[in-house]
This record gives C-alpha cells, sequence and structure tokens, in this order.
C-alpha cells in the first residue's frame, strides 16, 4: 500500500509543482490545492498504514484489543484539510479581487506595488 | 500553574472577541488597547516566575506530555512574549488614531488581537503540531490585516505574500509529517530526546532541510524573502509595523527552537548552509534597502538585512552567538516596530513616503528628528545605542570562533545601513521640503499627538535603556543562550524526567 501511494503522492506534487510555475495565478492555486492534498497524504503515510480495526475500545476494557489503525494522523489531516480549506478559500478570493482590481491574472503584470524603474531616456 | 502560561496566549483571543462585538463604535480600539496592558501584565507574571524557576511547562486539559499538548517557557520564550506584549501594547496606542473608519468596521482590531494570539501561541507552544496551528492563525490574520482596505498595491503585495507564505506553510506540514512517522511522536521535547535514536540520521537532514526552508521563507532569508519587500509598505502604517517588529521573528524563533532542540545532529552540516544563508541574506537586504528611495521600502529591506545577522548567530552556534542572537532578537523588535511607527508620523505631517517629495522635518519637526534619530542610527549598530551591543556580541563570538569572513561580512553590511539610515536622515529631515511646507507636529490635533507620539517615545526610551544599561540584557540573553544549547533543563520541565 505505501508504495502506491507514495508514487500517488509524487504524481501531485509533480503536477502542482508544474501548475505553480505558471504565470497565471489561478493555475497556482490549483496547483496549491494538488500540493496540500499530497502534503496530508504525506502525513496519512508517514504515520503508519494499519490494516486493522477502527481504533475503538470495548465497554470495561483499558485498551484496545488487537490491531487497529492509528487515530492521531488521522486527527492531523482532519486539522490541516479544515486549515488548508480556510487558506484556499481566502486565496480564491484575494485572487479574484486582484483579478477586477488590477485587472490581470499574470503575476508578471502585477507590479503595482513594486512598479519597474522608469526606462532612462536613451539620448 | 498553568494558568501563568495560559492566561497571555488566552487574553489575546478574548480581547479580539470583545474588540470584535464592539467595533462599531470607539469603544473597541480602547477594548484593544486595555487587553494589550493586560497581556503585557500577565507576560511580565510569566517573565518573573521563569526567571525564578528556569523553564516553566504546562500540560493542557492534564494529558501528560508526550500526549497531550504542552506549553513552555525557557528564557527565550517568556522574553519573547514579553516584547510581544510591549509591541503590540504601542501599536494598539498608536491605532487608536492610525486606524480609523471602515477599517475598524471591518474588524481591525479583533484581527490584530487575533495575529498577537497566534504569535504568543507559537512563542509558548511546545507541540510541532500546535506550533503549525499557531503559525496558521497568525498567517489568515495578517492575510486580512494586509489587504484591509483593498487598494490596487495592497491586492498587488498580498498575491505574493500569500503565495509564497502557504508553499511555506504546506512544506512546514509535510515535515511535520515526515517527524511523525520517524518518531512516532509530535511533542519537541520528545522528538528532541528520540531523534538521536533514529536509524536513518540522513533522513533526519533532509527533514531539516525541509524545516529550513519552511521556516526561511517566514523568517525572509535570502533566497526565499521576496514577499516581504513586496507587500510590507502596502498595509496601514500599524499594520506594517506590527509586522515588520513581529512577524519574520517568529520565524526565526521558530529556526533558533528547532535547529537547537531537534536538529542538532549534523551541525557541520545544517549550520554550514545556515552560515552561507546568513551572509547573503545580510548582503542582498543592505544592497536591496540602498536602491530604494521610499521610506517604507527602505525600511522592509532592512528587515531582510537583520534577519541575517540573527540566523547568523544560530549558525555560529557557540554560546556567545547565541546570546548575540537573542539580544538582537529582542533588540531589533523594538526599533524596527519603532521606525515603521515613525515613517507613519512622517507621512502624515509630510503628506508621503517617498523621499524626493519630503523634507523639511529637522526644522520644523526636532522632537520626530530626535525620535527616528535613536532607532534609525541603533540599526546602523551606532555606540551607545542597542544595536551596537547586539552587532558587538555577534562580532565578538564571530571573531572568537575564526569565523573572519562572516564577521567582515557584519562590520560592511553595518555600514551600508548607515549609508541607508543618514539618505533617509538627509532626505526626510534634513533638506527642506520640496514644495516648501513645513512639516510641523502641529499640524496634527493634540489627541493624534498623543496617541501617536507616545508609543514611539516608549519605544526609543527602550531603546536607550538597553543601549545605556546593557550590562542585565547581556547577561539574560547570555542564559537564555545557555538553555537552548543545553536543553535539559527543557526536557525535563516538559517530560518530567532528566534525558
Amino acid at each position: 500500500m505505501e508504495p502506491l501511494l507514495a508514487i500517488t503522492i509524487g504524481i501531485l506534487v509533480a503536477a502542482a509543482v508544474y501548475l505553480m510555475l505558471a504565470r497565471n495565478v489561478l493555475r497556482f492555486i490549483f496547483g496549491l490545492v494538488l500540493i496540500s492534498n499530497a502534503a496530508n497524504l504525506t502525513i496519512f503515510v508517514a504515520g503508519g498504514l494499519t490494516a486493522g480495526a477502527p481504533p475503538l475500545i470495548t465497554p470495561g476494557a483499558e485498551a484496545p484489543v488487537g490491531l487497529v489503525a492509528n487515530a492521531l494522523p488521522q486527527a492531523l489531516v482532519l486539522t490541516a484539510i479544515v486549515i488548508g480549506f480556510g487558506l484556499f478559500a481566502f486565496a480564491l478570493v484575494l485572487m479574484f479581487r486582484a483579478y477586477t482590481t488590477l485587472g490581470t491574472l499574470y503575476s508578471d503584470d502585477m507590479r503595482v506595488a513594486e512598479p519597474r524603474p522608469e526606462p532612462k531616456d536613451a539620448s | 500553574m498553568s494558568w501563568i502560561l495560559a492566561t497571555p496566549l488566552v487574553l489575546p483571543f478574548l480581547v479580539a472577541v470583545l474588540a470584535f462585538l464592539t467595533r462599531a463604535g470607539p469603544a473597541g480600539r480602547w477594548v484593544s488597547v486595555a487587553g494589550n496592558a493586560l497581556l503585557l501584565a500577565a507576560s511580565v507574571v510569566l517573565m518573573v516566575r521563569v526567571l525564578d524557576q528556569g523553564v516553566v511547562a504546562a500540560q493542557m486539559g492534564g494529558w501528560g506530555a508526550p500526549f497531550g499538548i504542552t506549553l513552555v517557557a525557557d528564557y527565550l520564550s517568556a522574553v519573547m512574549v514579553v516584547i510581544t506584549a510591549i509591541t503590540s501594547l504601542a501599536v494598539s496606542i498608536y491605532a487608536l488614531t492610525d486606524v480609523g473608519g471602515r477599517k475598524e468596521h471591518l474588524g481591525y482590531h479583533a484581527l490584530f488581537n487575533v495575529l498577537i494570539g497566534g504569535v504568543v501561541g507559537a512563542f509558548l507552544t511546545g507541540d510541532l503540531f500546535n506550533l503549525y496551528v499557531w503559525f496558521e492563525v497568525m498567517l489568515i490574520s495578517s492575510f486580512g490585516l494586509l489587504v484591509m482596505g483593498g487598494t490596487r498595491a495592497q491586492i498587488d503585495g498580498g498575491v505574493k505574500y500569500v503565495t509564497l507564505n502557504l508553499i511555506s506553510t504546506i512544506l512546514f506540514l509535510s515535515g511535520i509529517g515526515l517527524i511523525y512517522g520517524m518518531t512516532g511522536t509530535l511533542n519537541m521535547a520528545d522528538i528532541a530526546r528520540t531523534m538521536p535514536e533514529v536509524e536513518n540520521q540522513g533522513l533526519v537532514t533532509v527533514i531539516a532541510m525541509m524545516f529550513m526552508v519552511a521556516f526561511g521563507v517566514k523568517a525572509a532569508v535570502f533566497p526565499l524573502f521576496f514577499w516581504l519587500p513586496a507587500a510590507y509598505h502596502t498595509p496601514a502604517f500599524s499594520v506594517s509595523a506590527v509586522f515588520a517588529g513581529l512577524l519574520t521573528k517568529v520565524g526565526v524563533y521558530a529556526l533558533i527552537r528547532m535547529f537547537t532542540l531537534v536538529f542538532d545532529g549534523d551541525v557541520a552540516f545544517t549550520h554550514t548552509i545556515l552560515l552561507w544563508v546568513a551572509a547573503l541574506t545580510m548582503v542582498t537586504g543592505v544592497l536591496g534597502a540602498a536602491a530604494q528611495s521610499d521610506m517604507r521600502k527602505i525600511l522592509s529591506f532592512h528587515i531582510v538585512s537583520q534577519i541575517g545577522y540573527m540566523i547568523m548567530g544560530l549558525a555560529l552556534m557557540t554560546p556567545l552567538a547565541m546570546a548575540g542572537a537573542v539580544f538582537y532578537l529582542v533588540h531589533h523588535i523594538v526599533v524596527k516596530a519603532n521606525l515603521f511607527l515613525i515613517a507613519g508620523v512622517a507621512e502624515r505631517i509630510t503628506g508621503s513616503t517617498e523621499l524626493s517629495r519630503i523634507g523639511g522635518m529637522y526644522k520644523s519637526a526636532p522632537f520626530l528628528a530626535i525620535l527616528f534619530f535613536i532607532p534609525a542610527f541603533s540599526l546602523a549598530g551606532f555606540p551607545p545605542l542597542s544595536g551596537f551591543w547586539a552587532k558587538y556580541v555577534l562580532v565578538a563570538a564571530a571573531i572568537e570562533d575564526s569565523g573572519w569572513i562572516i564577521a567582515a561580512v557584519a562590520l560592511v553590511v553595518g555600514l551600508l545601513t548607515i549609508f541607508s539610515m543618514t539618505k533617509i536622515w538627509a532626505e526626510a529631515f534634513w533638506k527642506s521640503h520640496p514644495e516648501g511646507t513645513n512639516p510641523a507636529l502641529t499640524l496634527m490635533t493634540q489627541s493624534e499627538r498623543r496617541n501617536l507620539l507616545t508609543p514611539i517615545a516608549a519605544l526609543a526610551t527602550m531603546t536607550l535603556v538597553i543601549g545605556f544599561y546593557p550590562d542585565p540584557f547581556v547577561t539574560f540573553a547570555k542564559d537564555a543562550a545557555a538553555q537552548l544549547l543545553d536543553p535539559t533543563a527543557y526536557l525535563q520541565a516538559v517530560l518530567g524526567v532528566a534525558s
């Protein structure tokens, strides 16, 4: 299971990096979604995959019996998904605002905060 | 016991809720000021306790380490919380005048206090995943503060700030996942204990590099700093002051914490890279500043340059160098926040921060000129101001360690900093105003003067105090460095056993 997921993560990261290198910020956002999912999967895989039962404790017992899944990576991934979703929503709105106020989606043309120095006269 | 650690953390969030509820009227801003005054009191109580007992730790919710979330304060954490509270109090007073109307109605004060809460949380937590959460709290509120107002320049700077910081976040998160996979724990002290037992030490170094890049973006080191000069000159002055003072320093703090506590297995490799990064950060920052002609842009590039000095202290890893880094952190936060606040006053009375369009403040506003002189030349390292001692300790540490090149770089960058500061001095203060106006402080109403100049004067006084009585601060920094380099007390406080 690990090799399969590792390859999946690799493909996700590769696609994400390709998208994030684009000048179009919308593509960048899509790349960001992919790479954050790759990060979540990384946590999940690194935490150890167990094909066990859910980590439930039977009434009266002190500890779960037999092989159970590790609940902590799942909790971490859940937290990361929620936070990532919030950040993604903000980034999407920001890019939309950038499009409406700056009139472009190309990061090369976004030079309002750092304008290019004015060209010197050739003469 | 645990309330001492939890109070400075919970307080900003309570204040944020109150400030949000009262944002319609002028009450919201006073809630923010009062809340930050309480935060200062709480942080001083924590500081006294830490000075008294050494490292203080508390397990949240009664879950013992390493299972629950630990809050822990050693000397470095405690002093960072105190300095955060001082900065946030100063900026919240400044914001009484600087931020008003629409921004206030949108919830500026609430976001500001959430930001402070995130910063304090990052300083106090002893859990890696919790550190990630505080970074996110800080990040999302800083996004809001940065683009609040929605001018073209703000949106433009915001896009760059948001994108680069999100990449750093993802690297950080992946690193956490891999560390958990390797050590099976997220408690920083527990990771430090189990890290040497990991079989594949090469992989540890790989993860260390992931953390170096992730925190390097936050700390704005070369070559990862480009979001900073793109964004920091665009928002309200109180926002850029608190960003300049605190946000990058959280990145530096995280680097110091991780690379003294956890990633100290392959110092020859990681810390050599850090040393190169430090030198290049200093040089590129100061050269970038020399090319700028806007007060806030010059100051933004100087943040980058100064971060290099702190990283240099960490990279050298000797007791004296670490002490220098701690001293530099404290000195820098006070000075840098103050310079941005002064830039705000300068803009208010002269109409711009672009150096070619302003001037005449030495003649018509000599008080402001003195207030500028203190932090500006402290930043450049003039004796006997605080920056001189910070640079002195670091250069002495470099020479002691036979790091001639890094010592030379530090000295040359100090000289170039003087060049930038004299440029601002000559253009904004010395020459007369190009339009022939007299930019006097009396152009502002009395309450504006009170709100804007009180925090500036207070921070300048702190700079003077650190400058004239450096002994207790240097001693404290040395103690903090000793704690960082020998984490026995830290592990003992968190885990309850000596390792």
